[in-house]
């Protein structure tokens, strides 16, 4: 078995500036920031993404697109600890004047790929991205994380068609499946089942995993990386709130941030364990 | 005189592009044939990309393209590239600025037969309301040509309207000046701004009405966005009276923008000739134009009646 502790170690010190970062701001997406933290690090520090942090307009970096833009302080905590900027940044979330805006500005913030907040408009931006890596004769790899909510978004099944269409072999996407949306469960809400079949039909290599064990995200994105033939779809099965136990699974927080008392007891949480 | 449409220039210009940048891509969406783009896809097949009948996801793909340093165009009716695709043009595209140009062919009445869907009456508007958009309307086939070689030095995202009716060549330039409108009549009694196929009508309304005494300034408005704040201004303190003409609605096309300017610079009575908060419908383009009185005699009327009121 392989050891992973160094990445959880670094997930748990970003999950731990992700709820200091939405207390500060006192408004943001708590839930699926906490849900795709194990998502990014396995990017970023697994192994699996080419960066610069000192050169974040590189031209054959690899690129990563936040679909569910929402999710960014969970980005913003990871590209500071990757070292795209100083780790100060982080609690100017969401004020006037900060580079960290509500959802992710590809002017503002060096290590943004791309603008994406409203949702759908990630994965569309995504495979124009992968697409000119072909015009440009690059070798980039583009890897788009989506909501499963998002999925509900027409635009994104438009994308995934000229994805397969276009044989984009270097675009992974990657589902945060977290099983809510703001009014409720995705199943409920409107039924985005059953995914992995959708996304063969459509032309994906698909892979279901468990998103929070570093061994099958990193297992399963460095085959993904491998694959010449088309387009990656992971399904990334995670927990909305992942690492606090009163927000795990809880609708309430898709959208609201740790009040001081709750901050206080969560970072308890991740620093003991629960 | 020679009659051509103007999509016919976007397709030729296009062509001159690949030739002198490979770094520009087109895209279109199942309308390549009608937009012209496929003139370009004829010379350059493997920088041409169809993205079916997906109009949102054309403008997201060609904003990743221009986000990896390519210079993308990409084309379709224009009620679908501005309407059906508004959302991701406005999120995906002017939200970062990014160099994309887009050409809303088939735009206006004129489309004709197809009827009231799929004539776009309100792409100005929805194309103007956009920060970092530049929006330009052509009057010919000769300023499409210079004004799509002209936009790969533009910056950010630009819109250009296009036509699918064959219309009057009669500008005579050598190239396209962003935020520059060009008197094309002098006079002193009456300004008329126009822009798109409608600057001939409008000079052919001038003609109309200097046999009854009125001397109409007229003007090519073909950059609404930007617009020649001065030139309008200039004008319009020496006539004291605008009138605009668009294939497009007066509610926030060219008529609005002028209007903008005046009630800033020089608060003046302007009529807006345009389509008057309805939709069109089915019928050639001729029958269309005399129902919604874009004839030369029925513009000079509304504007000897404006003089005169």
């Amino acid at each position: 078995m392989e050891d992973f502790a160094e990445l959880e170690c670094i997930a748990k010190e970003i999950r731990k500036d992700v709820l200091v970062m939405l207390n500060k701001a006192k408004s943001g997406h708590s839930g699926g920031s906490l849900s795709v933290v194990d998502i990014l690090v396995a990017l970023y520090f697994g192994g699996i993404m080419n960066y610069d942090p000192k050169n974040p307009s590189w031209e054959d970096r690899d690129r990563l697109v936040l679909s569910k833009g929402h999710a960014c302080p969970a980005l913003y905590a990871t590209l500071a600890k990757a070292g795209f900027f100083e780790r100060d940044f982080l609690w100017t979330l969401r004020k006037l004047g900060s580079p960290l805006q509500g959802h992710p500005d590809s002017k503002k913030l060096p290590g943004i790929d791309a603008s994406t907040g409203s949702l759908g408009n990630g994965i569309t931006q995504a495979v124009g991205i992968a697409l000119a890596a072909r015009v440009l004769k690059k070798r980039y790899k583009v890897f788009c994380i989506m909501g499963d909510g998002e999925l509900q978004e027409g635009i994104t099944w438009e994308a995934f068609m000229a994805a397969s269409h276009y044989k984009l072999s270097n675009l992974i996407v990657i589902v945060d499946f977290n099983g809510l949306q703001i009014d409720g469960k995705v199943m409920d809400v409107m039924n985005i089942l059953p995914l992995k079949e959708k996304f063969e039909a459509f032309g994906f290599r698909t892979y279901e995993i468990g998103g929070h064990v570093y061994k099958n995200l990193i297992d399963t994105l460095t085959t993904a990386k491998r694959n010449v033939i088309g387009p990656t779809a992971i399904i990334a099965r995670t927990v909305k709130g992942y690492g606090v136990s009163f927000m795990a699974n809880r609708i309430e927080y898709h959208g609201v941030p740790p009040s001081d008392q709750e901050l206080e007891r969560a970072l308890k949480e991740l620093d003991n364990g629960v | 005189m020679e009659f051509k449409a103007t999509r016919e220039a976007y397709g030729k210009a296009l062509v001159e592009l690949g030739k002198r940048d490979d770094r520009v891509v087109v895209l279109d969406a199942d309308l390549s044939g009608s937009t012209k783009s496929k003139e370009f896809q004829k010379q350059f097949p493997n920088r041409f990309f169809n993205i079916g009948i997906a109009e949102a996801n054309m403008a997201g793909v060609a904003a990743g393209m221009a986000l990896s340093g390519l210079k993308p165009y990409a084309s379709s009716f224009a009620v679908f590239i501005t309407g059906r695709a508004f959302e991701i043009v406005r999120q995906s595209i002017c939200y970062q600025n990014l160099h994309v140009i887009l050409c809303g062919s088939h735009s206006g009445i004129s489309v004709g037969e197809d009827g009231g869907s799929h004539q776009a009456i309100a792409d100005i508007s929805l194309m103007r309301s956009l920060p970092n958009m530049k929006v330009i309307v052509p009057a010919d086939y000769n300023e499409t040509y210079l004004a799509v070689l002209e936009s790969i030095n533009m910056e950010g995202p630009v819109y250009i309207r296009t036509s699918r009716a064959k219309a009057p060549v009669f500008i005579e330039k050598d190239r396209f000046e962003l935020g520059k409108a060009d008197v094309l009549r002098e006079g002193k009694s009456v300004t008329v701004i126009a822009c798109g196929i409608m600057v001939s009508l409008a000079l052919d309304a001038a003609e109309l009405l200097e046999k009854e005494g009125i001397d109409a300034e007229v003007i090519n408005a073909s950059s609404i966005k930007p617009i020649d704040r001065e030139t309008i201004v200039k004008s319009a303190k020496k006539t004291g009276r605008v009138v605009t003409v668009e294939e497009h609605t007066i509610i926030g096309g060219l008529g609005s923008a002028v209007s903008e300017v005046l009630t800033d610079e020089y608060p003046s009575r302007v009529l807006k000739i345009g389509v008057e908060d309805v939709f069109g419908e089915s019928g050639t383009k001729e029958d269309l134009f005399c129902k919604f009185g874009f004839t030369k005699e029925a513009i000079a009327k509304k504007i000897k009646d404006f003089v005169n009121g």
